[in-house]
């Protein structure tokens, strides 16, 4: 039977269901498809925070959102073109993000009386008519997938568990989506037991087969590859990305890596990521605490290794008093921050970006660091090169900041050259510089301000360093007012007089008067919107903040060459607090804490209300 | 390059900081020995490091011609856990007290016990905050009268020793400021010791906590309250050997009882090799409350692959399986997994 095949530009598709029906790797294998296809894709994935929350519930369900298009797409999309729903539970915390007319398939052996009233359904929503808007496609996938299984030897409970890929083989039967690459994978994944790796793939083709089969789906779609630059690519999450990063800077600066972590939601996958690359002379140690994630950072930069430790915003908190010894100290530290939404346990897997304060401010002292915050998945791997190289030239701790929302979500990156990369190179002391033999290890490089970096085990260098204030040049303690003020502010001048790229502004039409300013994983949804707001014919400007301290030299002139600045940020206005204090600027905040990313579409209507009113 | 004989004397160790603690402090002595101590260990000064963290005590790493840090309250340990295990080529000490290391820092402290990091701890127990003038600490008696107990305090103390046998630790011992030669015979063996050596040291504060240890230095009293350890032999003592360690028939711990009475058999003979703590953990139980039966020296030293060793292995392990070079190692890294190619 042949089907009609419709062309369409871009899809957006949400696989959701229990926290134990295998969604995240459902979604996983789809994205991996298409970038195989040559798409360009963005997905988000979206879980609870407990591990296994009661199955059949409104808490228990997880989500996998991804965004595939034949153009440059730069969010996982607002809202769903097909929704995926295993139960009932999936199908009513999901339904409110479905415009009209989405398609919708659902499992219906899960709508049974038991689990329709556990999520407090009165009538069945796939027959009293409440989905009339919707295209609704009733399927069978837990009966369909034990029945194509039937012949094999595998549990029922295995061949129940293989119903996501029978979803799978709907869903890329639908998309005319490539399937090698996922009977590779199940091949892999299941090589030390093959019935499942069996199983697995005979429910793929099932769901395969089903789609080309059955009359309820007579329409297949196809997503022509976007033209994307040439070069190799793959699907790469933000917190993989970071942790690349952090592999590529110890590379690039011939430095040995040390992380110290303590587990942490959303930030763990760095951990875990890092430990399986110690042939690149990276040590990971799981500290104690916090606390000693970054003291063991910091005791193997002092010896001379590249320390990083990687943490979400309760642990930057505890890592405070540390990073302000770091300060004191000079030494290089990098410090990963992977915010999720606070205060203190708060939303542990949803985003936000609450913790610029605490990054710019959070420490006791006069402790400024300079702070880096990557605005995608794929730009995480170099933000994490750029943090390092700022860390190891200016002897500094800097912090960055992603977040949930990209550390999650994944993109195509297109991979670099080694060789394009920045040398990270540094050179210890190694011999005195002061007169007479003597070395001072707080004489500065005139031009960064740095002072040298002695590692142990240099002969006659011997020195001590610490948090009691430092007399400048010698090092030695020193109690006298005048050294005081002089090096707290020769300390936040080697801040500010690191160099950082001037902020860039997206303006083609070049009659904007409006700007919005972002800063970090903001900058596809606001991007999203700019886009939208032009392909109406109305203008409007963008920049976007990577660095945010120090902040590119020509941020003041371009705030105060348009009427109105709005800054959009998942938070109550922290970097638009910043903006007005530094530059007198009548920024106008839009303000977001749901632990969500702001949707594109809410963006362009906000900014078509200040637009209008200008 | 042959090594070259290294001629270094107590002098190559002073830094040329002033030294600025109260005088009449423990804190001298203890220098003292440690200065006179290192040229024995045959390490050039440039691969020694001392790490320590707040109170009195940290101040040491200022006064040793070394490499140094004066870290933050409570994380030494930790800071000198990275030093250690990023560069197996230095020699890392740790200086802290008993606030520093049992009350802010006590997690680091006995986790780098239970690793078994290749750190020498050297802990300042005075019994007391010093630094802060005279408040009392994790290890003061209950009943205690501070500043900020004026009746006394409600808090039990830490035994030092049995925290750090309760972590597991390799290597623990004890000694006194005053004894320069058993306090330098105690960091001789620590030095040799692979792994953490925790060596629980008892300093005077004159000024907040003034004859704190008296009972064990005094000579009317001395031979009577301290129990010398010497590994294989009878733990007896006294000025006349009057008294001996038992372990007492069908009970846990060890007794002390007048030697007379002991069936000769009965007396432990000291061994620091036990592996299983409990031996050494009952020895750290045998001090009451005026000092009597404080032993002192080596209570456990046994062997245990260090922390620094497994991690250095793994690491060499790993690098041994790079085929090229790094940049194209990272190369091949970056485009592992699911790739594809637009021309
Ligand atoms: S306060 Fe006590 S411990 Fe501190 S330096 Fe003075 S005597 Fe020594």
């Amino acid at each position: 039977m042949s089907k009609q095949v419709r062309q369409l530009d871009r899809v957006v598709i949400r696989f959701a269901g229990d926290s134990g029906d295998g969604m995240q790797l459902t979604g996983d294998r789809f994205t991996s498809e298409t970038a195989q296809l040559g798409n360009d894709i963005s997905t988000l994935p979206n879980f609870p925070a407990e591990i296994r929350a009661p199955a059949g519930t409104l808490p228990g369900v997880s989500s996998f959102q991804v965004h595939f298009a034949d153009f440059d797409i730069l969010t996982p999309g607002d809202a769903p073109n097909v929704l995926v729903a295993m139960n009932p539970a999936a199908l009513k915390a999901n339904l409110p993000d479905l415009p009209r007319g989405a398609e919708i398939i659902v499992n219906t052996d899960e709508f049974t009386k038991r689990n329709l009233a556990k999520v407090g359904y009165a009538t069945n929503p796939l027959e009293d008519g409440s989905l009339n808007g919707y295209a609704l496609h009733p399927v069978a996938l837990t009966s369909m997938t034990i029945k194509a299984l039937e012949a094999l030897e595998v549990s029922k409970k295995d061949a129940e568990r293989a119903k996501n890929m029978f979803a799978l083989g709907l869903l890329s039967w639908m998309y005319s989506r490539p399937s090698e690459s996922t009977l590779d994978f199940l091949n892999r994944k299941f090589a030390s037991r093959p019935h499942l790796a069996q199983a697995n793939i005979a429910a793929f083709k099932a769901g395969w087969n089903f789609g080309e089969t059955t009359e309820d789906f007579a329409v297949r779609y196809e997503v022509k590859p976007a033209q994307m630059p040439p070069g190799t690519y793959r699907n790469i999450t933000g917190n993989v990305a970071l942790a690349l990063g952090v592999v590529a800077a110890g590379v690039r600066a011939k430095l040995p890596v040390f992380l110290g972590a303590y587990p942490i939601t959303p930030a763990s996958d760095v951990l875990h990521e890092l430990s399986k690359h110690k042939k690149f002379g990276v040590t990971t140690v799981q500290a104690e605490d916090e606390i000693a994630a970054v003291g063991v950072a910091l005791g193997a930069s002092y010896g001379g290794a590249l320390g990083v430790t990687t943490t979400s915003g309760p642990g930057v908190a505890l890592k405070g008093e540390t990073i302000s010894l770091a300060v004191a100290l000079e030494l290089p530290l990098l410090i990963i921050d992977v915010q999720r939404a606070g205060p203190s346990t708060g939303l542990p897997t949803k985003t936000e970006q609450a913790d610029l304060n605490m990054a710019l401010f959070g420490r006791h002292g006069e402790a400024p660091v300079a702070v880096i915050a990557p605005n995608s998945p794929s730009d995480c791997f170099y933000a994490a090169v750029e943090a390092a190289r700022i860390a190891l030239k200016y002897r500094t701790p800097v912090l960055l900041l992603s977040d949930g929302y990209i550390a999650n979500g994944s993109e195509p990156w297109r991979l670099p050259e080694i060789s394009e990369l920045p040398d990270l190179q540094v050179e210890f002391a190694t011999a005195p510089n002061g007169p007479d033999g003597q070395f001072l290890p707080y004489l500065r490089d005139p031009e960064t301000l740095a002072r040298p970096w002695a590692v142990p085990g240099t002969p006659g260098l011997e020195h001590r360093i610490g948090g009691l204030e430092k007399a400048d040049k010698t090092g030695d303690i020193s109690y006298d007012p005048a050294n005081h003020d002089f090096m707290v502010r020769t300390r936040a001048a080697r801040i500010e007089g690191i160099p950082v790229p001037d902020v860039e502004v997206d303006d083609p039409s070049d009659n904007a008067r409006i700007l919005v300013l972002g800063w970090g994983s903001t900058y596809g949804p606001i991007g999203a919107a700019c886009r939208a707001l032009r392909a109406r014919g109305i203008d409007i400007a963008q920049a976007h903040l990577r660095h945010l301290s120090p902040m590119p030299a020509n941020l003041g002139a371009v705030l105060k060459s348009y009427d109105k600045v709005v800054i959009p940020e998942m938070n109550l206005g922290q970097l638009a607090h910043v903006i007005r204090a530094r530059f007198l600027i009548d920024a106008i905040g839009y303000n977001q804490v749901r632990g969500l990313p702001f949707t594109a579409n809410e963006l362009e209507t906000m900014l078509e209300e200040v637009i209008k009113s200008a | 390059m042959p090594e070259v004989p290294l001629k270094l004397t107590m002098k190559d160790f002073k830094s040329d900081q002033e030294v600025r603690w109260c005088p009449g402090c423990g804190d001298y002595a203890i220098l003292a020995a440690v200065q006179n101590f290192m040229p024995e260990l045959g390490i050039p000064r440039e691969r020694i490091t001392f790490i320590s963290g707040i109170g009195c005590s940290s101040r040491f790493p200022y006064y040793m011609n070394t490499y140094g840090m004066h870290s933050i309250h409570g994380r030494a340990p930790a800071i000198a856990s990275g030093l250690s295990v990023s560069r197996p080529d230095l020699s890392v000490w740790v200086v802290t007290g008993d606030g520093d290391a049992l009350s802010i820092g006590g997690n680091h402290l006995i986790h780098a016990l239970r690793r078994n990091v290749n750190l020498k701890i050297l802990l300042f127990n005075n019994r007391i905050y010093g630094l802060t003038k005279g408040q009392y600490s994790p290890t003061s008696e209950l009943g205690k009268i501070t500043k900020s107990t004026p009746v006394g305090s409600a808090d039990s103390p830490f035994n030092p020793i049995s925290l750090a046998l309760g972590a597991e630790a390799t290597f623990v011992a004890r000694t006194l400021d005053s004894d320069r030669k058993h306090l330098q015979s105690v960091l001789r063996a620590a030095a040799q010791h692979e792994g953490s050596a925790f060596i629980e040291i008892y300093q005077n504060c004159n000024i907040f906590n003034d004859g704190a240890f008296d009972t064990l230095k005094e000579p009317e009293t001395r031979e009577d309250y301290l129990i010398r350890l010497e590994h294989g032999e009878p733990i007896t003592f006294g000025a006349q050997g009057q008294w001996s360690v038992v372990h007492p028939p069908g009970g846990f711990g060890l007794k002390v009882v007048p030697t007379e009475s002991a069936e000769a058999s009965d007396i432990v003979i000291h061994d620091q090799t036990i592996s299983e703590p409990a031996y050494a953990f009952a020895l750290s139980r045998l001090p009451e409350g005026d000092n009597r039966h404080t032993p002192i020296g080596v209570f456990r030293s046994v062997d245990r692959p260090s922390y620094d060793r497994l991690v250095t292995d793994q690491l060499t392990e790993a690098k041994a399986k790079l085929t090229a070079e790094p940049e194209a190692e990272l190369a091949s890294l970056l485009s592992s997994g699911d790739t594809w190619t637009i021309l």
